[in-house]
């Protein structure tokens, strides 16, 4: 645990005080302290290419009344700095009065251990495992022309002060491997990624040379991919394999479920609580607390305990993943989706994991059931425009599905969707829902923040595959 | 205010001294500040208020061929001695790399012009909220737009790169950005667009009321889209996406991208990649422009590049560690492009917009679907369908994709460059693309 008020000539006592005396008139707002650690190792192009360490303190102090959120973060943590912030934040609210609201639910339940994972293993042992990467698969194929593997660790300490002197406090570790892999066979080249992570340590994931398996998926995926064909082009049935493809959920329903956007009834979803938004079978939650994984908080960013918040039951939308601020807005409850990226960004609601739960078919009856289709297993990166619904992302390993048999692997296309009427075209849920390896990171807002995905197979009647074959 | 350069200097020294202290044989350093106000408005009225300042710090040391690097928002003397002792021991025991060093010290940036790239002029926040509402104020005069978000974002900057061959120089760089979003709703749909200016210096920041006006107009004109069906079509892509093709570009013929071989555009210098019509050139020395710089971020200094001449590839983007991968001297591209453009084409926006009878018009793509190893291209799309050189109707939910070896071969310019960015094209139209729809 940091302890913040050491290497300054803030005390905790002039922080409370600065903070209570701030904010009196406020609906909301705190103090975030934060103190992060962090290394990147890369491998790369057979050399280890970087080894960066870095470490990030500072403080992010916002004040919150009506519908206006001041705020003002400083790398400097002292008595003028936090003053200074003090003053900018009055002046900005100085015509609106609040009356600040000191209730924030409480547990005593942690998703995963207070460690540094980054000083739980040396960098020679890093090192070691890296260069063995880069040997393993140039050694596997003559046809690997570029091997990149990288250790990304960091641990986060945060602390929130609130008026009337609260402090809530988290540690976080998380960690990340990744390899990529590009092959090089008859003048064509192809890359393969894969990745795995979460909030323990490396040697959780690296235990029984689990590395190998890492470096197997990103050449499986690589290999495929120098067999594919060009995509086809236009409307046809969608088959998603379970797990990573769960960023489909994502894009097309979470980011529109988030309660900023539906308070400013810029989703397309603002009125549709209560109303049937899937099909029947269709179970999507957002969940912080299952133990270890990469978008699981023990608190969120405003201290508020996270949850298990259920969207979508069986078809029906229930609910907005909130922070404090919409929720006061919207007369509801934080679900503790209240995150940031670092101090120096303002709270938005986000998500965590987010799951779709398994129904009870099999990925076996799907394919049988298309004529023809497509068979996507896993995915690059997503976007979503949240006004209009519309919802992209694109393929990294995917197939033709002809008279039920999957065929020849396709070229990366990408999948576009409206994101309200999607889930309407799910006409098969899996009973193999699968979490995703540990590796996505959300944007928005220009704020990067680690989230996990999990689903079981599906199977989506019509969307539009963005190949180039007629 | 932000810190001048005695302190940034000052800070710089202490750095390179310990680490020369501690058994470095070389090191650089950047350490920068920034100070950032940001007002936003929504619907008409204050929603929130922003200020920031930071610090960074960034050291890189060097054991002969090892190297290893640091970064910190904390430049207490005490914090620094344990970062350069932490990144010194990694250092030690980091593997060597023959192509680890500093730059050369003949391509080091000797003389500083001034480029004009700061304005000390304060917009108080007052002022923003004044400039926001006007703006908001016309942005939302129409009654089918329901929703409107502005900014104002104002920066002012000073860095310090400094090594131990003896570079040590840095400038003030300011930013004013201003930004507006907006939705539209009729009884079909809802749609959403936007307009932004971000200038070196306030007094080129576009007019409050033009900006809503032009926010407003490209959102309502995209209400009630419809989905068209799969087919070839001729592609015009409006200004702000066809810049987006030379970004790909620039990463495609970065050194590291082509020293690691992951890259479409490998071993083509000197070979024929774009129609023999267009000409690229990435020109450091703009006065007031958003990408100019004295130097790269290795000190470093860059002069104008003609990167594609009639079509040929005639350069890659350089920095010291790939150009000795490559036996390439540095161009003074580590950090990449400056002010990079398109040179205009000869024909008229009127005359793009007529050229087929029928064709689609793209204003906005989503997704990353760009692979720059393959250069297979494949984005979600919105857009109008083009009848005759006149929008017919806003179009939706589709895909466009192709090769970029072929998109570039097949590029048609406008002669409507402006020099708005850091990247600069003109309107463009791509023939023969695939377009998935219904």
């Amino acid at each position: 645990m940091s302890d913040f008020f050491n290497k300054s000539d803030l005390t905790r006592q002039d922080a409370d005080q600065i903070v209570s005396e701030t904010l009196n008139n406020c609906d909301d707002g705190e103090l975030y302290l934060e103190e992060s650690k962090s290394e990147s190792i890369l491998l790369d192009d057979n050399k280890i290419k970087s080894s960066n360490y870095s470490s990030d303190l500072g403080f992010g102090f916002r004040a919150i009344s009506d519908e206006v959120v001041a705020y003002s973060y400083s790398n400097e943590i002292s008595k003028d700095s936090l003053k200074n912030s003090s003053e900018n934040l009055k002046s900005t609210l100085k015509s609106i009065k609040g009356t600040y609201n000191h209730e924030i639910p409480k547990s005593n339940k942690k998703f995963y251990e207070e460690i540094n994972p980054i000083e739980q293993k040396t960098l020679d042992s890093k090192l070691e495992v890296l260069n063995k990467v880069n040997d393993f698969l140039r050694k596997k194929d003559g046809s690997v022309k570029q091997v990149t593997a990288s250790f990304a660790g960091e641990q986060k300490s945060i602390e929130i002060i609130r008026s009337g002197g609260e402090a809530l406090t988290d540690v976080r570790p998380l960690i990340r491997f990744n390899v990529s892999v590009m092959l090089e066979k008859n003048g064509r080249k192809e890359t393969g990624v894969y990745g795995i992570g979460g909030r323990q340590s490396y040697d959780d994931y690296l235990k029984n040379d689990n590395w190998k398996n890492v470096c197997e998926e990103a050449f499986r995926i690589a290999s495929v991919n120098l067999e594919s064909k060009p995509a086809p082009a236009g409307e046809m049935k969608v088959v998603l394999g379970p797990g990573w493809p769960a960023i489909l959920i994502h894009e097309a329903i979470g980011h529109g479920l988030e309660g900023d956007f539906n308070r400013k009834k810029t989703s397309a979803f603002h009125d549709l609580i209560g109303e049937k938004v899937a099909s029947e079978g269709v179970t999507i939650v957002d969940d912080g607390t299952i133990d270890n994984r990469r978008g699981s908080l023990t608190i969120d960013d405003e201290g508020t305990p996270t949850e298990r918040t259920v969207l979508i039951e069986n078809g029906i939308l229930k609910n907005f993943m909130q922070d404090r601020h919409n929720a006061r807005l919207m007369n509801t409850r934080s679900t503790g989706s209240g995150r940031r990226e670092n101090y120096r960004h303002i709270v938005l609601p986000r998500m965590r994991n987010t799951m779709m739960l398994s129904g009870n078919q099999t990925q076996d009856e799907m394919i049988k059931s298309v004529d023809k289709g497509i068979f996507a297993v896993s995915f690059g990166g997503g976007q979503v425009d949240i006004t209009s619904g519309k919802f992209v992302f694109n393929c990294t390993e995917a197939y033709e599905i002809n008279n039920g048999k999957i065929g020849s692997p396709i070229k990366g296309a990408t999948l576009i969707g409206d994101g309200p009427s999607i889930l309407k075209e799910v006409s098969m849920v899996g009973n193999d829902m699968m979490l995703d390896p540990g590796i996505g990171t959300c944007g928005k807002a220009g704020q990067g923040v680690p989230v996990g995905v999990a689903q079981p197979s599906i199977l989506i009647d019509k969307m539009t595959v963005g190949g180039t074959k007629l | 205010m932000v810190k001048d350069q005695e302190f940034l200097k000052s800070k710089a020294s202490y750095c390179l001294d310990l680490a020369k202290k501690m058994g470095a044989t070389d090191a650089s350093v950047t350490v920068g500040h920034s100070i950032s106000e940001t007002v936003n408005f929504r619907n008409k009225s204050l929603e929130a208020s922003d200020r920031s300042d930071g610090l960074a710090l960034s050291i890189e040391t060097y054991l002969g061929k090892r190297r290893s690097s640091i970064s910190s928002s904390n430049l207490l003397d005490e914090n620094i001695k344990t970062l350069i002792e932490k990144c010194f021991e990694t250092t030690k025991i980091t593997p060597e790399d023959e192509f680890n060093s500093l730059p050369d010290k003949n391509l080091l940036a000797k003389q500083i012009s001034s480029l004009n790239l700061y304005d000390e002029t304060r917009f108080e926040n007052d002022k923003k909220i004044k400039y926001l509402k006007d703006l908001e104020e016309s942005a939302s005069s129409d009654k089918q737009i329901i929703n409107t978000e502005s900014s104002f974002t104002e920066n002012k900057s000073n860095f310090i790169l400094a090594n131990s061959d003896g570079f040590c120089d840095g400038y003030k760089t300011s930013s004013f950005a201003a930004s507006c979003v907006t939705v539209a709703k009729d009884e079909n749909s809802m749609e959403r667009d936007y307009e932004f200016s971000s200038k070196r210096h306030l007094s080129d920041i576009k007019q409050a009321t033009d900006l809503g006006n032009k926010a407003a107009k490209q959102t309502i004109r995209k209400l009630s889209p419809k989905k068209i069906g799969s087919e070839k079509i001729s592609i015009i892509f409006d200004k702000r996406i066809s810049k987006g093709m030379l970004s790909a570009f620039a990463s495609a013929i970065s050194a590291s991208a082509i020293a690691r071989g992951t890259s479409f555009l490998k071993d083509k210098i000197d070979q024929q990649v774009f129609a023999n019509s267009i000409n690229v050139i990435d020109k450091p020395d703009i006065i007031k422009g958003m990408g100019s710089q004295n130097f790269d971020s290795e000190g470093v200094n860059s002069n104008t590049l003609q990167l594609i001449e009639n079509g040929i590839l005639k350069n890659y983007l350089v920095d010291t560690y790939n150009g000795k991968k490559l036996n390439l001297k540095s161009n003074g591209r580590s950090g990449g492009t400056t002010n990079l453009y398109f040179e205009k084409g000869n024909i008229s926006y009127e005359d793009i917009m007529k050229k087929n009878s029928r064709s689609l018009y793209i204003t906005e793509t989503i997704g990353h679907g760009s692979n720059l190893v393959t250069g297979d291209y494949s984005v979600g799309a919105t857009g109008f369908l083009v009848e005759d050189g006149e929008f017919k109707y806003p179009v939706n939910e589709i895909t466009i994709a192709g090769n970029f070896k072929d998109m570039f071969k097949n590029i048609i310019l406008a002669n409507d460059l402006e020099f708005e960015y850091s990247v600069n094209s003109p309107t463009m139209m791509i023939e023969g693309m695939t377009v998935a729809g219904k």
